[in-house]
């Protein structure tokens, strides 16, 4: 669905990814590892067409991101934002509407399912409860499942995911990634930046950015692997069980 | 269906206003022949004072109000803050450096409308030929700019207040306080107020979406520069329409859609049309005050929107707070 050819971008004067052929097919949940800084939201960004890669290309169903008028492209790639420029001064279902906005038609934003896709988005998240509250006066995770939700409300095939465990309890961590999950079984595609490896083993294959041009990728089972981990995050991990239920946490 | 109440509601009181614009005056006209004059042709005096001097002004003052408020509502969403009214562009300086400086020089009305005019297009090409650049529009330099060059206009004109002759220095404080006695024909600026309403309230879902943020909003699918450079446009040339006409009126282009933010209307297909009419209705009822309370002296409109707009804001905030 989503193909990245020959990806190359930087910071500054850091090159951060070289040569990086990367597609995320049909019911795919990828899992984007690295450290700070190595790149992960400049590569979803460049995913989601929001900024054009120093070199390569980027294909949403064998056509240039560029290509498509940014409405239509909308409709099929959906990205959550590590963090937002603003303060939103309307109501938390409002924020969530925002998302129709794609599937929206003019003259007055006419949107034959966008009420219904907004509640179930809101029920998704259990937010039903504080929809009608100032988005202002949320706690900082009510606001992560309230992007989450506008995103949800966006219904696009593919969703490009930056952190979306940030902020959240572990209950909403959990069920952020049973949604995830379930978005994939339902034939959608997820790429998810996440620095929680217990989640990243339930995602289908990872890519590790390494932040010097260097990446791999590959099953998540053959990807998770210690050495590899160690290698990525310079530091030393223990692993506690196998297999799903394995846990990596660092040596103290 | 409450969207649609409040804007029915905000429709009435518009009627009402100009109706009251109408009847209240040096003379004292009652609403039978206020109507008989508008509606049943007639001679006389009535009539005349009715289409001649209060209907042209009351128009001339609800659709300066109008332009103001939808300008606020643009710029608020172009420069993402709070704070943005229409004059926080240099705009309105530009113009009134011109104005001023034509009445230095003793010219007359319709060349000081001309400098006014050339004075606020020459602020709007600084301001975009600073601001945007290949392609890229950032709402912060966009900000400062406009603010800088407001603080250099300011300057100038208060070196012209300070050289301009005790004769002329009345005139000039009126325009800079915003006043409409001498408001010319106003129906330029109503076909403009049209032409912004029913293009920015087709295009509101997307202003919806860059309140968000020019990243968010990108996502979401709006194609972001060249919206960004229509609402300048729109929001530009509005409060060029209203200088024009009124003068710098103040605080209504912040205060209108504010109080309806305060009131819980958020969307801009609601807001937009209820900021105009909220912004109509407020310069005519503060324009009754202005040439009534000291008759037969006329002060400027903008003392009043000020007045009436400071605490009538500070009473919604602190009812929010």
């Amino acid at each position: 669905m989503l193909r990245a050819t020959a990806l190359g971008f930087s910071a500054g004067s850091r090159t951060l990814c070289r040569a990086l052929d990367f597609a995320a097919a049909a019911g795919e949940l990828w899992a984007v590892l690295g450290c700070n800084g190595s790149g992960k939201t400049t590569l979803l960004h460049a995913l989601a067409g929001l900024a054009r890669p120093a070199a390569g290309a980027v294909e949403f169903d064998g056509r240039a991101v560029d290509d498509y008028p940014r409405r239509e492209f909308a409709r099929g790639v959906g990205m959550l934002l590590q963090r937002e420029e603003q303060e939103y001064w309307g109501t938390l279902e409002d924020y969530v509407r925002v998302g129709r906005f794609p599937h929206a038609q003019p003259p007055f934003g006419e949107d034959a399912g966008g009420e219904e896709a907004v509640a179930r988005a809101l029920a998704a998240f259990d937010l039903q409860s504080c929809a009608q509250q100032s988005f202002a006066t949320l706690s900082g995770g009510e606001r992560q499942r309230a992007r989450l939700a506008q995103l949800w409300a966006q219904d696009a095939r593919v969703l490009l995911l930056d952190e979306p465990l940030q902020h959240l309890d572990l209950r909403h961590q959990l069920q952020t990634m049973q949604l995830i999950r379930a978005a994939t079984r339902a034939g959608r595609a997820a790429v998810v930046v996440l620095h929680d490896l217990t989640y990243a083993a339930h995602c289908d294959r990872v890519l590790m950015l390494h932040g010097d041009g260097g990446h791999a990728q590959g099953a998540a089972a053959e990807m998770l692997e210690p050495a590899r981990l160690e290698a990525l995050y310079g530091c030393r991990l223990a692993v506690c069980g196998s297999g799903s239920t394995a846990h990596v946490m660092p040596v103290i | 269906m409450r969207n649609r109440t409040l804007l029915t509601i905000l429709a009435l009181c518009a009627a009402g206003s100009l109706l009251v614009a109408l009847l209240v005056g040096s003379v004292p006209l009652s609403a039978a022949q206020v109507l008989d004059s508008l509606f049943v042709q007639t001679q006389g005096i009535v009539h005349d004072i009715v289409w001649q001097l209060r209907l042209p002004r009351a128009l001339a003052a609800f659709v300066c109000g109008a332009l103001l408020a939808s300008s606020g509502v643009l710029l608020q969403v172009l420069l993402r803050n709070p704070l943005a009214d229409p004059y926080v562009l240099g705009i309105s300086g530009g113009a009134a450096l011109g104005a001023l400086g034509a009445m230095l020089i003793g010219a007359t009305l319709a060349v000081m409308n001309m400098a006014a005019f050339g004075g606020a297009l020459a602020a709007m090409a600084i301001v975009f030929a600073l601001s945007f650049r290949s392609g890229d529009w950032n709402p912060h330099r966009l900000l400062l700019t406009g603010v800088v060059l407001s603080s250099g206009f300011a300057a100038l004109i208060s070196l012209i207040l300070a050289v301009a002759p005790q004769a002329q220095l009345k005139g000039m404080l009126f325009w800079l306080m915003g006043d409409l006695s001498d408001a010319g024909a106003s129906g330029t600026a109503w076909l403009l107020l049209v032409l912004l309403l029913a293009v920015f309230t087709w295009l509101a879902a997307t202003l919806d979406a860059l309140t968000l943020g020019s990243m968010k909003a990108r996502a979401l699918g709006v194609a972001v520069t060249p919206m960004q450079a229509a609402l300048y446009v729109g929001a530009a040339a509005a409060t060029v329409a209203a200088v024009l006409l009124g003068g710098s009126i103040g605080f209504v282009g912040m205060m209108a859609p504010h109080a309806l933010r305060l009131l819980g209307v958020h969307a801009h297909r609601v807001l937009l049309p209820a900021a105009a009419l909220g912004g109509g209705i407020f310069v005519v009822l503060a324009d009754v005050l202005a040439r009534t309370l000291w008759a037969p002296q006329q002060l400027p409109v903008g003392v009043f929107t000020a007045l009436i707009g400071v605490p009538v804001l500070l009473v919604l905030l602190s009812r929010r707070a």
